[in-house]
């Protein structure tokens, strides 16, 4: 038996007004970091003791840039979807609840948008190769 | 939302630790852990972007023995979410869900996380060398 109204089954969502969303965005980051994170495993052996000049010129590599940008994205959109997932089950004081919330999403994005950027800058020349001390 | 004397639900500790449930509470730990790691990933990207000194404390750091501890516990981390969260996305598509297709491709990803970490570091100590 079903006790929804046609216009509630229509749309689709329950009392949480969301949710859907959040499953797949979930799905979706996680088939696309499947391939990122295989490849993202085999550079970082490959270049275990890379000085700077190596390190650079392997960030700033076009293929590597994309890739690193991409993997960026998708880690903290993935990270940040888990963290509120177990911080909806744990954090059970609705004002803790928000705070850590709002926490774990600002901070996802600072990352996202620094580590993004440090790429670029790299990848677009702005970093002089040096052997490092 | 605190009442007195409602009765509870049985706590965690109550049930027979099973490997299905311990693999998903595994899931959750290495998912928790690995946003931990990337704070040493963008700290090891910004790094780099600012030059080879800032550079050198980041590669000083993972040399050490604290920061080799972390990387090891990194790639276990993600290695085990990698093939469990495979896992998932197979039961998502509707396969597997026999109770003997759960606890043997649970055990799959047991044996594949660790072996392939070990794997892994062994590579990574040919390449660096020492």
């Amino acid at each position: 038996m079903d006790f929804k109204t046609p216009l509630a089954r229509a749309r689709g969502l329950g009392s949480a007004k969301s949710g859907v969303e959040h499953w797949w965005a979930q799905r979706w980051t996680a088939l696309a970091l499947v391939p990122l994170t295989v490849w993202f495993v085999i550079s970082v052996i490959a270049h275990i003791g890379a000085d700077h000049t190596a390190a650079v010129a392997w960030i700033g590599n076009p293929v590597t840039a994309v890739l690193l940008t991409l993997l960026i994205a998708a880690v903290f959109h993935h990270g940040q979807l888990g963290l509120q997932v177990v911080i909806e089950d744990y954090v059970h004081d609705e004002r803790w609840k928000l705070v850590s919330l709002f926490a774990v999403k600002g901070a996802a994005i600072v990352l996202a948008v620094a580590g993004i950027l440090a790429v670029l800058r790299i990848a677009t020349g702005g970093v002089t190769p040096g052997v490092g001390a | 939302m605190q009442s007195d004397n409602r009765p509870l639900s049985p706590h965690v500790q109550i049930y027979k630790p099973q490997l299905t449930s311990s693999l998903s509470i595994l899931h959750r730990l290495t998912g928790i852990a690995m946003v931990v790691g990337t704070l040493l990933l963008v700290w090891w990207l910004i790094a780099a972007a600012a030059g080879p000194e800032a550079f050198a404390v980041v590669q000083g750091f993972v040399d050490g023995w604290f920061g080799r501890l972390l990387l090891f516990g990194w790639t276990f981390a993600l290695l085990y979410h990698l093939g469990n969260g495979v896992r998932h996305l197979v039961w998502d598509a509707g396969w597997g869900f026999e109770l003997t297709s759960v606890y043997a491709s649970g055990w799959i990803v047991v044996g594949g996380s660790i072996g392939l970490t070990i794997v892994a570091w062994i590579i990574g100590y040919a390449v660096r060398g020492a």
